[in-house]
């Protein structure tokens, strides 16, 4: 890839009311930190200075989860090795690293899921709002943090009724199918999926495009108000205009709830993130905001990494 | 589908080429074999058929005197009388293979459903070998248990004195009954309908429920609102199948629910279930010895066109909607 | 599963995560949950039912004495003999059947496995063997009579005068074979199916004909699931009732037809266990329901037995995979 002198730029504001929907224009650059420009001990990646969804907002960060010091073993085999972290909403996190580094057995173990597999055993402690999240019964904990998986998996129903699936399921009483109209819009508008299917919420999921369909699972995810979202690469298995919608959708998305990403393409973190989590063989190499891990890594294996050396 | 060998030894006696046109031979011939007995039953029976048109499934008159009558003409050997109006005997047919089949797929869902997911490791391990072992035990047991156990069971003990008066001057409620057949026809072919449940339940792409289950349904809605609706191929398979296995059943309810050719009616109230019958299955094998006279055999080789012709829709049916399964890597 | 570190501020003791339990569940979930016990419980109880019935009825009336001699007919219980003559019978007709079914089946399912060309005749010969799975077996029987009561086959059965009487073990043997071969086709398949292509690639590349790879490799790899597959279909051959009814003449004891020495037997009627039990049944002609009871628990016995070896066949088969 070439190496990008950065441009002159305008500075803009954090400013939440006067963002435009759609992002910022292409060619508007964000300042560089004064650490990059410097270009001290080795090059930055070489994509820091590309356009950025939105300028960072983390002054408005609450933190929703924590996890210490926390290990995952399959059997005996660790995944994951003491690995501390915060989760925060107002912010977006990305978990980046290479493949079998672990970072989609840490994101799965925030909502418990990794208790699916038979032999996992996890030491440390995650807390959610405080409370140790092996005390939540697992049911409640994963209505207040979804995940949304790489592969879009919408279930074998109409658009509706894929919605309406999480929704009854909240209260103990079944709800008439009125009652579920706006609350079904209403997730479906978070996501972005409004417009597109607002004319025929019957349509079977499975005949949606790639996109629409994980913007669903999106909008499915967040029918449930949660509190903190999980998304497992879910820009991979799509094509680049949906990956555009589906980022300008995260970034919207981050004052409401707490974003976690795992993704491989690292472009794609520096777009989005506002602190990056580098993991590497299950450890936490490093964490940090966005702008210093790209731009000036402290460790040399972070380095290694986001300039393309290993991947 | 293998491709050419790269040497092959033409020499050989039994070169490749012979081979595979001997083994082709003898599938073709087994094909044909198939396909003409097909024909040969259809036409043994046309004559029965031609005589009564489509009354043939209608209603008229006793069938055991139309049977009786048709035995006696043969044996004289003048005219030989033909009528035969079948309803009774459809009629129970639907409602012993209807009943059947409804009161087991309502239950071999939900132990399929049980034998996947819910039951503990120590039960599937129990469910696995009763359900072979249901599957394995011969019709004509299951008639013996029938009838030397369940039906005296019914006629003493659950029909009342008042019924069996209520009703003896058109049949006699002796035990030999509807519900006797349908409740041991259920137990004969839930074993079918559950295996191929389970293996539908199990292909269920593992994605579609981690997703249900990540957006915090609990395991019970997950598995029937996603799973179930997810393996329906499955459930369509397993209940045609059943379906034409339970129309051949011929054994089992000849023992069982008693030899009258008469039709229940759901107007009787309770008593209904009460009442004996016999579907178009049985009532073959109860008139074998009388296959010597000719209208009698024509007539019972319609019975067994009717049969035949339904069994195989139903099992071509069946496999037919197993095909999706297979892509799973199911059936 | 889930293990933790004690924590000061955890609810539950400590290396108790909480799981996901049925307490929390709807009330309806939770009747669907019992009810799903109930069925399951009631199914084992059922087949624990009739196998326990079967044992006490049968070890109340049977008799060794019973194993050895013929029946004859007669109206008191203890003057009508055994059931000999039917146990030959079941003996002679799983032989007859297992017989043709055997290499007819395998010889199908090697041809759809490893020839299976032009394609159409291939998914015409499928269909056939899963219509043939769906037909009745009286439908069968009634076809066997019409085939073996034809003059051309007269030759195979008792003959009086130009009447071809058309029942004898050749006409239910053959009939039964019709019965097995499905289970024997799909069950071979499988097993071939089952062989890794490097292993066919590999006798191939050394200058073996594909007829001698499925003699010599295949075929031997694929034993066990060809021997699950006769054995299912000798279940089956055993189990059944309506062909046997219908085909065998139901004649007591076994009557031989001309002089021929094993032809004799073959050609004759007789009767099998099956046949035996029904007509002993209170619905049958004779009505001897202690004889029937003694022939059903020997009956039961000979399949659960037959089950049980397929059970170990197919465990001792899943221990011998392919490593691929």
């Amino acid at each position: 890839m070439e190496f990008l002198t950065p441009p002159p730029v305008r500075w803009l504001e954090p400013d939440v009311e006067t963002q435009d929907r759609e992002g910022l224009p292409a060619g508007e650059q964000l300042p560089l930190p004064a650490s990059a420009r410097q270009n001290g001990n080795g090059r930055p990646a070489s994509f820091v200075g590309a356009p950025r969804r939105r300028a960072r907002g983390s002054q408005l960060a609450i933190d929703r989860m924590a996890l210490e010091d926390v290990s995952i073993a399959y059997g005996q085999k660790p995944a994951v090795r003491s690995v501390s972290l915060p989760v925060r909403q107002g912010e977006v996190l990305a978990l980046i690293g290479p493949s079998g580094c672990g970072k989609t057995t840490l994101l799965r173990s925030l909502n418990r899921l990794t208790e699916l597999t038979r032999g996992a055993s996890l030491d440390g402690r995650i807390t959610l709002d405080g409370v140790d999240i092996t005390t939540i019964e697992p049911t409640l904990l994963r209505r207040r943090v979804t995940m949304v998986f790489q592969q879009p998996n919408p279930f074998p129903m109409s658009v509706f009724d894929n919605i309406a699936y999480v929704l009854r399921e909240m209260g103990s009483r079944r709800p008439r199918k009125r009652a579920l109209d706006r609350p079904v819009r209403d997730a479906l508008d978070r996501a972005g999926l409004l417009e597109e299917v607002q004319g025929d919420l019957g349509h079977p999921a499975l005949r949606l495009s790639g996109g629409q369909q994980q913007r669903l699972c999106i909008a499915r995810a967040l029918a449930v108000q949660p509190e903190v979202l999980l998304l497992d690469e879910p820009c991979s298995a799509l094509d680049p205009q949906s990956t555009q919608v589906i980022e300008d959708l995260i970034v919207r998305l981050r004052d409401d709830v707490a974003v976690v990403i795992v993704t491989h393409n690292l472009q794609q973190a520096y777009r989005i993130a506002d602190h990056v989590a580098f993991m590497y063989l299950g450890e936490l190499v490093e964490y940090a905001t966005v702008d210093a891990l790209f731009g000036s890594p402290r460790q040399q294996r972070t380095k290694d990494y986001v300039s393309g050396a290993f991947g | 589908m293998q491709e050419e060998p790269f040497a092959e030894q033409r020499s050989h006696w039994w070169s490749d080429k012979r081979a595979e046109l001997t083994l082709g031979a003898v599938v073709c011939t087994a094909l044909a074999g198939l396909a003409a007995m097909l024909v040969f039953v259809v036409v043994q029976g046309w004559p029965s058929f031609a005589h009564n048109g489509l009354a043939w499934f209608g209603s008229g008159g006793s069938v055991d005197e139309q049977i009786k009558a048709m035995f006696l003409s043969g044996e004289a050997g003048a005219h030989y009388v033909y009528t035969f109006h079948a309803w009774p005997l459809i009629w129970s047919t639907i409602l012993i293979v209807g009943g059947a089949t409804a009161l087991s797929l309502v239950c071999s869902l939900f132990v399929a459903v049980f034998a996947v997911e819910f039951a503990p490791h120590w039960m599937k391990q129990i469910l696995q070998p009763v359900v072979r072992l249901l599957a394995s035990v011969p019709s004509v047991i299951y008639g013996l248990i029938g009838v030397l156990a369940l039906v005296p069971f019914i006629g003493n003990h659950l029909i009342s004195e008042h019924d069996k008066a209520s009703v003896s001057h058109i049949i006699s409620l002796s035990g030999y009954s509807l519900i006797a057949g349908v409740l041991i026809l259920t137990v004969m072919i839930a074993p079918l309908m559950i295996s191929i449940f389970a293996d539908g339940l199990r292909s269920v792409p593992r994605h579609w429920l981690e997703a249900s289950l990540a957006l915090g349904v609990n395991r019970w809605r997950t598995f029937w609102k996603v799973g179930v609706r997810a393996a329906r191929p499955a459930l369509v398979a397993g209940t045609v199948l059943a379906v034409a296995r339970a129309l051949g059943e011929a054994v089992m309810l000849a023992m069982v629910t008693g030899s009258v050719g008469f039709a229940p009616n759901p107007f009787d109230g309770g008593i209904f279930l009460f009442e004996p019958s016999r579907p178009l299955a049985p009532t073959i094998i109860q008139n074998i010895e009388g296959l010597s006279s000719p209208p009698l055999k024509q007539t019972m080789f319609a019975i067994a066109s009717v049969l035949l012709v339904s069994a195989m829709l139903f099992s071509l049916a069946g496999w037919a909607a197993k095909q999706p399964l297979k892509r799973y890597g199911a059936a | 599963m889930a293990s933790e570190a004690a924590t000061p501020q955890a609810v539950l003791p400590a290396h108790k995560a909480a799981v996901e339990s049925s307490s929390t569940w709807r009330r309806s979930d939770r009747v669907g949950l019992v009810v799903c016990w109930l069925l399951g419980l009631l199914f084992c109880a059922i087949a624990a039912s009739i196998v326990i019935f079967m044992l006490v009825q049968g070890v109340k009336y049977l008799r060794p004495s019973l194993l050895v001699t013929s029946p004859s007919a007669g109206f008191v219980e203890s003057q009508t003999g055994g059931f000999l003559d039917p146990l030959i019978g079941t003996v002679v007709v799983a032989l007859l059947g297992m017989a043709i079914a055997l290499p007819l089946g395998v010889t199908i399912a090697v041809w759809l496995s490893e020839y299976g060309r032009p394609f159409s005749l291939a998914r015409a010969v499928e269909s056939m063997i899963e219509m043939l799975a769906g037909i009745p077996d009286i439908v069968l029987a009634l076809f066997g009579l019409l085939l073996f009561s034809s003059p051309v086959l007269g030759f195979l059965s008792r003959t009086s005068g130009h009447v071809v009487y058309g029942r004898s073990f050749f006409a239910a043997g053959a009939m039964l074979s019709l019965v097995a071969l499905p289970l024997i086709v799909g069950s071979t398949r499988e097993g071939l199916q089952a062989i890794p292509t490097h292993l066919r690639e590999a006798s191939l590349a050394v200058g073996k004909t594909r007829f001698a790879t499925i003699r010599r490799v295949l075929l031997p790899s694929a034993r066990p699931s060809v021997i699950t597959g006769a054995m299912l279909g000798l279940g089956r051959i055993i189990g059944d009732t309506a062909i046997i009814v219908v085909l065998l003449g139901a004649t007591l004891t076994l009557n031989q037809a001309g002089s021929a020495p094993v032809l004799n037997v073959l050609k004759g009627t007789g009767s099998t266990l099956t046949s035996f039990i029904y007509q002993n049944a209170p619905t049958g002609e004779n009505n001897q329901p202690t004889k029937a009871y003694a022939a059903a628990f020997v009956l039961l016995l000979v399949v659960l037995a037959l089950n049980m070896c397929v059970d170990l066949i197919g465990r001792r088969g899943k221990v011998a995979t392919w490593s691929s």
